[in-house]
């Protein structure tokens, strides 16, 4: 396999609404991540573009739908899928078609309005449960989230203080972000806490919102990144899996999927000490909760434990493990797919050492990014080097 | 619920949507609505003129800052005839529906002809008829059909 | 860095007083989902106010709720096999959002729990009657409540809520 790496990134702002269509938002995220690469449209050999359900924007077969905003008239083009997940899957999937051989440089596009649903996103996840199972109970998609944070708690005796810590740290991080959209430089731990209740142990602070934005990622073999870039990042390894479909019948107090994708991509990578060796990690947070979870999926916590590291500052920008300096989901905004702007993104910066104040100290060499989704039973994940 | 053979459950996907018109198209609709005329955006890189307008260029990227004026004439590039409406009922009256390509324009519009099916030809010129400044809303409904000149 | 980051931010009062043009469109498809093998068993059961499990013949797991081959072995799935009314909650939440994400002035509580007599931590989602939120816990043992039998229509409403043993 080629050698493969990020040789510029760019996203739009995340907002509640943007003015702009969805394939606005992926010119506006493309033409920035070009200008980073020195590179034009016309030396772009294939293009990926990754969304979430299509139910969100309004429009069937999305893929196609953005495909002149990002890039890919008369190209070879595809659109790929997993939920939450793609933030960091599509970047993947742009990965093997460099490292195969097939294209030299490739765009990877990632989009998702928000907006267009109404009254509320939550219309378009109802559809998301299982339709005779699930459906007739009529829930609501933060129920699944909220008995998950629930179990977690439970079986590893976490207070929710230290849950809370996280949306205190990513929204305070986000002051530093130019697109955030959520950003709060004085919120503090009782201030969540005392948020409205939406379903227990989920309080309004513990979730990120729903967003208009899109991200955009330019990848290359090592010959091109080596003649057009100062700071290639390289992608060292990539891992994913999905467990059981049938969600009430999982352990929902660890995901194992993300150890299982977490061992698949630091085995590619050569880490063996995944917690000595990795300097900065962007782990996928649409709630609080989540963050911890994935930390000790990527097996960089022990069960249990990454509320711990969080409490004692080992997650903040300047701690040992700095853990979503972008501000995350929760503080820059969650714009599903295209949070992979936050996430491979926000790695590629912090290795090529050009974060601007969001840049963690000490020239991290080694990043983690994750994303998580499905029916919160798929992960994907990069590890990056400088 | 209960069928003879098997079982199933029925249900809908509710959800209204509001799209945004975007950048371009927001100017493409206030222009229909406020200016009776049809506007593209113009890429000098590759000479070419999009209709509907857009904010880039599909092939050499560039942001597309000019806008044009496009001629209130067309040519009728392609007819359908339909005769069930978008629920799958028959129509009252065949509904004559033509592709139009306009002067100098990349790309078309596609609308009703007001007349009767075996007057539409390919070829034949055409105009837009937009409704009364008063009722126009800024979509594209603001275009009431094409007519033949 | 000179990065531009782009976007025109709107509020909802832009859209709703037409500041911005806008197109409104509501589907209006209507689904009949086909509930299969296993699930039709399922809810033809649950009319009769039992719970059904399907077994895997290679290692006798039970799955539950019924499936039509085994995603370990790949095999088609055996037997059905009537479980009890009875289970364990694995989790749950105390939920003010209803499916709109509307406020409901009562919480509902909901919950997974995991059926007896099915492989371990197999359940469904339902919810929790006859119960104080402060005794609410995991690992609590629970009873089905069903509806009335005339009532009952072969869906997974026909069983009320789970209250404890
Ligand atoms: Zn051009």
């Amino acid at each position: 396999m080629r050698k493969v790496a990020v040789i510029g990134a760019g996203m739009t702002l995340f907002r509640r609404r943007l003015l702009e269509t969805g394939k606005e938002m992926c010119f506006q995220a493309v033409q920035m991540a070009l200008e980073e690469a020195g590179l034009e449209l016309k030396d772009v050999d294939a293009v990926v573009s990754g969304s979430a359900p299509d139910a969100f924007d309004g429009v069937h077969m999305k893929g196609e739908y953005l495909l002149d905003g990002a890039g890919g008239v008369r190209k070879p083009y595809m659109r790929v899928f997993t939920g939450g997940g793609t933030a960091c899957f599509s970047p993947i999937a742009g990965w093997w078609h460099v490292a195969s051989g097939l294209a030299d440089v490739v765009l990877v596009v990632n989009e998702e309005k928000m907006s267009s649903i109404t009254p509320h996103p939550q219309y378009a996840f109802a559809n998301i449960w299982d339709p005779i199972l699930d459906r007739p109970l009529k829930p609501n998609l933060v129920w699944i989230f909220a008995m998950e944070m629930n179990r977690y708690m439970t079986v590893y005796g976490i207070e929710k203080a230290d849950i809370a810590r996280v949306a205190v740290k990513n929204k305070r991080n986000a002051v530093d972000h130019p697109a955030a959209q959520l950003a709060d430089p004085n919120i503090t731990v009782d201030d969540v806490l005392n948020s409205e209740v939406m379903a227990w142990p989920v309080q309004r602070l513990d979730i990120s919102p729903p967003s208009d934005g899109a991200s955009a990622l330019v990848l290359a073999s090592e010959d091109v990144a080596r003649q057009v870039s100062e700071t290639p990042v390289w992608i060292s390894g990539v891992g994913w899996c999905i467990d059981s479909t049938m969600w009430t019948n999982r352990d929902l107090s660890f995901p194992e999927y993300l150890a299982r994708a977490a061992q698949q991509a630091y085995g590619m990578a050569k880490i063996e000490n995944p917690r000595k060796e990795v300097d900065v990690v962007e782990p996928y947070d649409p709630f609080d909760y989540k963050e911890l979870h994935h930390l000790e999926g990527l097996l960089l916590a022990d069960k249990g434990e990454a509320p711990i590291l969080t409490r004692e500052g080992v997650t903040q920008r300047d701690g040992e493990l700095p853990t979503c300096p972008s501000g995350g989901l929760m503080g820059v905004g969650n714009p599903i797919a295209a949070t992979m702007g936050i996430k491979t993104g926000e790695i590629y910066w912090q290795l090529a050492g050009k974060a601007g104040r969001r840049q963690v100290p000490g020239s991290p060499q080694v990043g983690v990014c994750q994303a998580w989704g499905d029916l919160m039973q798929f992960s994907s994940v990069m590890v990056m080097r400088a | 619920m209960v069928g003879e053979e098997y079982r199933r459950w029925e249900g809908d996907m509710e959800a209204l949507y509001v799209y945004t018109a975007g950048v371009a198209g927001d100017r493409f609709f206030r222009e229909i609505r406020d200016n009776e005329r049809l506007m593209g955006t113009y890429c000098p890189e590759c000479d070419v003129t999009y209709l509907p307008p857009r904010l880039y260029c599909e092939t050499c990227f560039s942001e597309l800052n000019e806008w044009e004026e496009i001629p209130n004439k067309g040519r009728v590039d392609a007819i359908t005839v339909a005769y069930v409406d978008d629920k799958g009922e028959r129509l009252a009256r065949p509904k004559v529906l033509a592709m139009v390509r306009f002067l100098g324009a990349n790309g078309g519009l596609i609308h009703v002809v007001d007349l009767p099916e075996e007057d539409v030809y390919r070829g034949m010129e055409v105009e837009v008829v937009y409704l009364p400044r008063g009722l126009r809303k800024g979509s594209f409904l603001d275009i009431l059909h094409f007519k033949a000149i | 860095m000179g990065r531009k980051w782009r976007g025109t931010p709107l509020t909802a009062a832009d859209i709703a007083e037409g500041r911005v043009a806008t197109a409104e469109w509501r589907p209006e498809a209507k689904y009949a989902w086909s509930a299969g093998e296993s699930i039709g068993r399922f809810l033809e059961e649950l009319q009769e106010g039992h719970l059904v499990g399907r077994k895997c013949d290679v290692d006798d797991t039970v799955f539950f709720p019924p499936r039509s081959f085994c995603q370990e072995h790949f095999v088609r799935a055996g037997e059905f096999v009537r479980l009890k009314n009875t289970g364990k909650v694995e989790t749950y939440s105390v939920s003010y959002l209803d499916t709109d994400a509307r406020r409901l002035e009562e919480p509902v509580y909901v919950g997974v729990i995991s059926i007896d007599g099915a492989a371990e931590g197999m359940g469904f989602m339902h919810f929790l009657g006859e119960v104080e939120e402060k005794d609410l816990a995991i690992g609590m043992r629970v009873k089905a409540v069903w509806k009335p039998k005339k009532e009952r229509m072969g869906a997974v409403t026909d069983i009320l809520y789970f209250k404890p043993v």
